[in-house]
């Protein structure tokens, strides 16, 4: 009685019939998820081994020459290295605003006047990237730029924000911060207000001040709520594309390639260059430093206890 | 002990003052692009520039809706977001509650296979899925641009996460026991209970697809098929007068704004339900 036509007839019915609904549920749902999600990110991983070119017939087996090749290529190290700094100066200045703002706004400055606050940062968050990065473009405009004109006012000289590669590298980061500042305070304001007030009621009673209340009983309590946007806003800073794309990149006509970043390397590599198992391969790299990242911040922070 | 309550009131005024200055230099870049839409075209050029126009004309909208599709755009856009958000919406919630409230064989094995790809950045995965949608012809279609956003990783495991907190076991069964199908159960009862949840994840949905660019940028070079955010980039590529691009890109936004006004309050909490739950 151990054959698998037993066993199928040993499932009781209501079993089965369960079992049924689920396949009718799930299946057509996993295939689709299956067909967009699972298959590209194994092919990706798969393609990156092959020269894969866009006909058919090219594909090659290369073994590791993609990413060798990669870490000896100019372009791949300098995106490498924007990319590393603008997603850095992103999170820490984007995340210590968005900590200093909520501190401010969750609990120092409330009702009416907290609450517009709090829509007043939250608002570049919402809208989409390429309005508000064609409106940067403009303020950063070296002429007839409004921010030149008032650091002109100021007496330091006007900057070339979009024609210079660091200077643009400043201007894509600030722009960045602008937009990602509302969404980090909007967690951390969630989470401050989570923390029960007895706690700052109890030791403002034996004697501790607005600071050490912050340092010894917010910051710990908080942990992995700045933990969570410490890392989404870094794995969102090493992904970006959109605003580069549209503020610094030699698409719009300004000198070519001001502001390198790892997924406008990807793209180029892959639908101008049609070198496409060479973009899988930058692609898998870019997920492991993501990744390596994460556990980083994971490690780092879990284990900082006041 | 009064200087201190005076320092005190004082010190809490000035941050007052500096929180309103940093909203104001928040708000700023979205009231630039609309003063700029708003001005002709010699006052561009104003060194130094004034905070508003001079003189107030229309004349940048006029010329910009008349020199691309824009509305065209828009509606575009509207449809793919519509589409995308209830499609992800349906194939989320019905998941999240397979996998929360069923127990089969693979349901451990698959979940994670969700959580796996949950952390997988799209830019990752982007190259091979071009290469897949292009095998199947659907290269500068809707269809193809529709496709990968029609099911959302975190969705479902947001879904699940919700279904197993807010839908009692006993519910279920007391359902069953008075009859109910399975069918009944899982399309109009537990989405009842899931209300919130379902509203927060509509909102990241459609904010998703709403501001979708690279991929709509690699699958489509037909104009008559660009969503918003695309098309508003085209169109700023190859014009010079910004009185005109700005007044584009005004147009771009209205939507947003209004609806952010609108639903100020279900927007944020939306937006801090799914960024916490998880």
């Amino acid at each position: 009685m151990n054959s698998p036509l037993a066993a199928v007839r040993a499932v009781p019915r209501r079993t089965w019939l369960r079992y049924r609904f689920v396949f009718l549920v799930l299946a057509p749902v996993m295939a689709l998820f299956f067909y967009v999600r699972i298959l590209p990110t194994g092919q990706a991983v798969v393609m990156s081994f092959f020269k894969w070119e866009l006909i058919k017939p090219a594909e090659q087996f290369v073994g590791l020459d993609n990413y060798a090749n990669l870490l000896k290529d100019d372009n791949f190290r300098l995106a490498f290295f924007n990319t590393t700094i603008f997603a850095f100066f992103t999170t820490i200045i984007s995340v210590a605003l968005a900590l200093l703002l909520a501190a401010l706004l969750a609990r120092a400055v409330g009702g009416r006047l907290g609450g517009a606050l709090e829509l007043l940062y939250f608002a570049p968050v919402l809208v989409s990237m390429v309005p508000v990065t064609l409106g940067w473009r403009e303020i950063f405009n070296y002429n007839n730029g409004i921010l030149n004109a008032g650091l002109g006012a100021i007496g330091i000289g006007k900057q070339p924000w979009l024609s210079d590669p660091t200077m643009a590298l400043i201007a894509v980061i600030i722009l960045s911060v602008w937009k990602q500042l509302g969404y980090n305070m909007i967690i951390l304001i969630v989470g401050m207000r989570a923390i029960p007030r007895i706690f700052h009621e109890a030791a403002a009673v034996d004697g501790a001040s607005a600071w050490q209340q912050f340092r010894h009983i917010t910051m710990p309590l908080l942990a992995p709520v700045l933990l969570f946007v410490i890392v989404i806003t870094t794995i969102s800073s090493y992904n970006v594309f959109t605003q580069v794309y549209v503020l610094a990149s030699d698409v719009q006509g300004a000198p070519g390639r001001l502001v390198r970043v790892i997924v406008y390397d990807i793209f180029e590599n892959g639908f101008r260059f049609f070198n496409m198992g060479y973009a899988a391969a930058e692609a898998v790299y870019l997920f492991l430093i993501v990744i390596v990242l994460t556990i980083i911040q994971f490690r780092f922070l879990r284990g900082s206890d006041q | 002990m009064t200087n201190n309550r005076l320092g005190y009131r004082i010190g809490r005024w000035i941050v007052i003052a500096l929180l309103i200055l940093g909203g104001v230099a928040m708000i700023f870049p979205i009231f630039w692009l609309i003063s700029t839409s708003l001005r002709p075209a010699p006052e561009l050029l104003l060194v130094p520039p004034k905070l508003l126009p001079i003189h107030w004309t229309f004349d940048n909208y006029a010329k910009a809706m008349a020199s691309a599709p824009l509305l065209l755009y828009m509606w575009n856009s509207t449809q793919f977001a519509v589409v995308s958000t209830v499609f992800i919406l349906l194939t989320s919630t019905v998941a999240g509650y397979i996998f929360a409230k069923f127990r089969f064989p693979g349901n451990n094995f698959l979940f994670i296979l969700v959580l796996a790809t949950a952390i997988v950045p799209f830019e990752i995965y982007m190259v091979p899925l071009f290469l897949q949608v292009n095998a199947l012809k659907l290269v500068n279609t809707q269809i193809g641009l529709f496709l990968p956003f029609l099911v959302l990783s975190y969705g479902i495991f947001f879904m699940r996460q919700n279904t197993k907190t807010s839908v009692p076991d006993e519910l279920l069964d007391a359902a069953r026991i008075d009859g109910m199908s399975e069918w009944g159960i899982m399309l109009r009862l537990v989405p009842r209970l899931l209300a919130p949840a379902i509203s927060a994840l509509a909102i990241l949905a459609f904010i998703q697809a709403w501001t979708a660019f690279i991929w709509p940028l690699l699958i489509l070079n037909k104009p008559s098929l660009f969503p918003m955010e695309l098309g508003l980039s085209q169109f700023a590529n190859t014009r010079v007068d910004f009185g005109l691009t700005s007044a584009a890109a005004v147009i771009a936004m209205l939507p947003t704004l209004i609806a952010f006004l609108i639903l100020r309050r279900r927007i944020v909490e939306g937006v801090t339900l799914t960024g916490l739950k998880g």
